[in-house]
């Protein structure tokens, strides 16, 4: 039996990220995945490193944010060191772009909510004469009222991200062993092994970051995975000469100067189906923020499921009952590579999670809903 | 390299193709115009610069991408001609303003 130091179960960009850390503190590792088929957020991935929304209700996730937000440019910067191939992260801020007077004013009450809950953001709320400033080549819609801006955020390719980090596992000769889905994972006598297609594996940590295939896998090591499918629906444009230098959510602009749409929100479940009437809204509201955009061709639209956990952030546990079994989920996979590479995988290499973590634990969904 | 072939006998319309009147066959498309000019490239593209032409003539490739009567990122191969259109390369990405 192939027998490793850890095993990390999902080779999307979270169990990637961690596996990539891992192997660079010289933990001899695999990372599993499954094959074309797997239901892979990474790849319908938006592609925004983004701080400014996140972390209402729980601090902790902000903080741990804005640490990936500072990790992210010499984590880039490694990857295309190690691999030769460049995520197209760049780091200029970036915008949520207000519709009128009240989504203006809904802003500013969530940047002031947030400051007040932790003071990691620095957004600035800029009105429409700020806004154009920072981004001349636009013609902005009669109805823009301004935007938030935050100096932290940025973007990146998402599939060049997971390109990368498949790369850079080999380079620090990690196994990458793709069509090899964990079937059952057992756990006897300090060490875990993993049942999957390619025979099993045998290690003395694992490392669950297999996305919606968490669910089914976490209970037999003691872990908690309550999370639940959610679908956005983005679009793409052709490529158009530079306009937007800075990502804004839902509109950025590409390296390649494509513009992506997005994204919606709805529960159809294990649907990953377009559907025109979400299309329609995308490209309206796009139109509504920048009116040449009713020039631009469409070239591609498509759908991915979020990693979604009751409350939105992430979950990060070790079993109680398994030692060595840890546990990984989030929505925010390219955001939160950099911190996953860095910090989560330097904690499961030292054997126990730190303290700041403890916020992620799910036991959070266990207290009483008792009005 | 292209020739026309000897027993077509349908009447001609002439357009513009880089701003040079070209006699082609009514019911060609603007790509095809494009060959009869014997043009060469037909855009460059927006990612790299690299100088590219038709590749599919069917509507799949999308590698013919010219700017047709001022309009840009038009399929020239699924464009019939008319008489006076005009045809021009599409010299990288596109502007919106």
């Amino acid at each position: 039996m192939r027998t490793y130091d850890a095993v990390v179960i999902g080779g999307g960009i979270v169990g990637a990220a961690i596996g990539y850390g891992l192997a660079k503190r010289r933990v001899n590792v695999a990372v599993l995945d499954e094959g074309d088929t797997a239901l892979r957020a990474a790849r319908a991935n938006f592609g925004l490193v983004w701080l400014q929304s996140k972390g209402d209700g729980m601090p902790a996730y902000g903080h741990w944010t804005r640490r990936s937000t500072e990790l992210w440019p010499d984590f880039a910067a490694e990857l295309a060191d190690a691999t030769g191939i460049r995520t197209e992260y760049e780091k200029r801020g970036g915008l949520v772009i207000c519709l009128g007077e009240a989504e203006l004013e809904s802003r500013r009450q969530l940047a002031l909510r947030l400051h007040n809950q932790a003071a990691v953001y620095d957004t600035e709320v800029l009105d429409r004469a700020a806004l154009q400033a920072l981004v001349p080549k636009m013609r902005l819609g009669a109805e823009v009222t301004g935007a938030s801006y935050c100096p932290h955020d940025g973007h990146a390719n998402p599939l060049l991200l997971l390109k990368a980090l498949h790369a850079a596992l080999k380079s620090h000769v990690a196994a990458y062993l793709p069509d090899a889905p964990a079937r059952a994972i057992a756990y006897r006598g300090g060490s875990f092994t993993v049942e999957t297609p390619a025979g099993p594996i045998a290690a003395a940590r694992v490392v669950l970051a297999a996305g919606h295939g968490s669910a089914a896998l976490a209970p037999a090591l003691g872990l908690s995975a309550p999370i639940r499918p959610e679908r956005g629906q983005i679009l793409i444009t052709e490529r158009l000469d530079h306009f937007l230098p800075l990502p804004a959510s839902g509109l950025r602009q590409t390296a390649d100067g494509t513009v992506m749409i997005g994204a919606t929100h709805d529960n159809p479940g294990f649907d990953v189906s377009t559907t025109a009437d979400a299309s329609a809204k995308l490209a309206h509201r796009a139109v509504r923020i920048a009116p040449d955009l009713a020039r631009a061709r469409l070239v591609r639209t498509w759908a991915g499921l979020r990693v979604l956990t009751p409350d939105g952030c992430p979950i990060y546990m070790e079993s109680a009952t398994c030692p060595g079994a840890f546990l990984a989920i989030c929505h925010s996979g390219v955001t939160l590579a950099a911190v996953h590479a860095v910090d989560l995988a330097g904690a499961i290499a030292d054997g126990a999670l730190p303290a700041r973590l403890a916020p992620f634990h799910p036991g959070r969904f266990d207290v009483s809903k008792a009005a | 390299m292209f020739r026309r072939l000897p027993e077509d006998a349908r009447a001609l319309v002439t357009v513009e193709v880089e701003g040079r009147t070209v006699a082609v066959p009514a019911g060609s498309s603007a790509a095809a115009a494009a060959l009869i000019a014997k043009l060469g490239y037909t855009r460059t593209s927006p990612a790299t610069g690299e100088k590219r032409a038709g590749y599919c003539f069917m509507g799949v490739c999308f590698d013919c991408l010219m700017v047709i009567d001022g309009e840009p990122s038009q399929q020239a191969c699924l464009v019939t001609v008319r008489e006076g259109m005009r045809i021009e390369r599409q010299l990288g990405a596109r502007r919106l303003g």
